[in-house]
């Protein structure tokens, strides 16, 4: 055995896998500072008043009450607008595209809107809707976080139905069953874990978007469950307040910050979970 | 000799993945309630002809066939046949278990809810029946609202051909069906083989000779998307009549 190889291999070996721990090591320290930053000035501002006050005038004492449902009301209407259109689309895709010209193309502009700067979305939405209507509202919000949510859940939807093996298409064919029926009953069944994965990850995005609702939600200092009045969200609360000069603001800010850092982690979390109870095959 | 009620016959059939000529003007009487066999090399079309019968084809692009395919007298291939109902009709089960992401009862169902509309307690029968058809009634009786998918593999394919049997087929297509399982699972499924024909016309794909030999009544010997030699098994396995297929099932060639 020529054993100086065998030592440069063990060298190269080490070294290699040194250079990989460093430079993850290097990029986990960051998101571990923000998390710690995040932990240590929103904790502070945490209180039962951030979910029962609304938001304060500077110098008052106050809550993100109505930041926090017009969060929850918008990616709630986001979402249920979005999901339908994204799913029939996607199964359109993976079920009916194999022919002609529709599909690739339909493919091809949804990449392009699933890279689409958020803002352009809003702004978008701002000019179809807010102006044709004449006010800001919780529904322009809602329609421009739904166009954030059909191209991912398109995506998920379509890449999750592809997995499904055409055996058992054919299968379920052979039984003489109609398209429909094969998609709804076992296609859609088998992917369903996926394509509800796919759902969750579109809420995580939306829920901590501000350029689209910057032009169409707008704000609202007051309490509003009218989703045609401007709406108060999180994101905006915490650009405005993080922006102003006044410290009860700041902590305010930091506190929503961590609220949707952690929603957002827990939808990621439940949806590694899902995505990890397939049905076992073999 | 009783006379022989044809069930399925090929007249002079081709068969087209786009430009390749896969199955080239094949002739065929398949009888009823007997098991006919197709061997051959891979790549001989026989899985396309078997394929042809319920036209499943049709779910790709690009295939197109000629020629006729006669059930009972009547052109499957023709434009106005419904194919969904000749599925219901001619019944398959593939090389691999697909069972559906349900429960083992959903699984039967499925087949029948799509053209009978059966009470409760009818239904239970029908799932009962079928599953001892298939000789997994034992098995999974106690389990029946557990995922198909829990089966073990050669459960999963007896699961699928009580679920194509409990549809009432007239025809039995299968497709390799013991080609993914052991020396035991293969052994039960010859048997229900035995045992469906009673009911069934059989028409079965496998690459395996022994097993053509253990259960069919004819053989068809196919190379290279030609019907080389068609017969009793018993004459094709001790007097072949060509060449060819003698050297296929002796082993030189193949």
């Amino acid at each position: 055995m020529n054993t100086s190889i065998y030592r440069r291999r063990r060298f190269t070996n080490a070294f290699n896998m040194t250079a990989s721990m460093l430079t993850m090591a290097f990029g986990l320290f960051w998101l571990a500072w923000i998390l710690y930053t995040l932990l240590a000035y929103g904790l502070s501002g945490i209180s039962a008043d951030v979910f029962t006050q609304i938001t304060p005038p500077p110098g008052s004492a106050g809550g993100l009450a109505n930041a926090i449902y017009g969060s929850l009301l918008m990616t709630l209407f986001g979402t249920l607008i979005g999901t339908p259109v994204g799913i029939l689309a996607g199964i359109y895709l993976a079920e009916y595209g194999e022919r002609g010209w529709l599909a690739p193309a339909t493919r091809f502009i949804n990449d392009i809107l699933l890279s689409a700067p958020s803002i352009v979305i809003g702004l978008f939405i701002y000019e179809v809707y807010v102006i044709s209507v004449g006010h800001f509202s919780g529904w322009a919000g809602s329609l421009a976080l739904s166009l954030i949510v059909i191209p991912v859940v398109i995506r998920t939807t379509e890449n999750m139905l592809r997995l499904v093996p055409n055996s058992l298409r054919e299968a379920a064919a052979a039984l003489g069953a109609p398209r429909w029926k094969v998609i709804m009953y076992v296609t859609l069944r088998s992917a369903k874990a996926g394509v509800i994965t796919g759902m969750l990850l579109a809420v995580a995005r939306i829920s901590g978007e501000t350029a689209p609702l910057l032009f169409t939600a707008l704000n609202n200092q007051f309490m509003t469950l009218d989703m045609n009045q401007p709406m108060a969200n999180l994101p905006v609360v915490i650009f405005q307040f993080a922006m102003s000069p006044y410290e009860d603001w700041h902590t305010l800010a930091w506190a929503g910050a961590l609220l949707i850092t952690f929603s957002v982690l827990s939808l990621n979390i439940i949806a590694r979970w899902l995505g990890s109870q397939k049905t076992p095959s073999h | 000799m009783t006379a022989k009620k044809t069930k399925l016959e090929v007249k002079n059939l081709n068969f087209y993945y786009g430009s390749f000529h896969a199955l080239k003007g094949v002739n065929l009487e398949i009888e009823a309630k007997k098991v006919t066999a197709f061997i051959g090399p891979s790549g001989c079309g026989k899985s396309t002809l078997l394929r042809t019968f319920n036209r499943m084809f049709e779910l790709y692009p690009g295939m197109r066939s000629e020629g006729e395919i006669l059930l009972d007298g009547n052109n499957i291939l023709g434009r106005d046949v419904d194919v969904n109902q000749l599925r219901a009709k001619v019944g398959m089960v593939f090389q691999k278990p697909t069972p559906f992401p349900m429960s083992i009862y959903d699984n039967i169902t499925f087949g029948v809810k799509l053209y009978e509309k059966l009470s409760k307690a009818d239904m239970d029968d029908r799932v009962e029946w079928a599953l001892r058809k298939a000789a997994l009634w034992e098995e999974v009786k106690d389990k029946l609202r557990q995922s198909g998918n829990s089966l073990s593999g050669g459960q999963q394919q007896r699961l699928c051909i009580a679920r194509a049997v409990a549809a009432k087929p007239e025809v039995l297509l299968l497709d390799e069906p013991t080609s993914a399982l052991d020396p035991i699972s293969t052994a039960h499924i010859e048997e229900l083989i035995h045992e469906l024909k009673q009911d069934y016309t059989i028409a079965i794909v496998t690459h395996n000779m022994q097993q053509a030999a253990r259960v069919s009544d004819y053989t068809a010997y196919m190379y290279l998307g030609e019907m080389v030699e068609f017969g009793a098994t018993d004459d094709i396995f001790t007097a072949p009549k060509k060449k060819a297929t003698e050297d296929y099932i002796t082993g030189k060639f193949g």
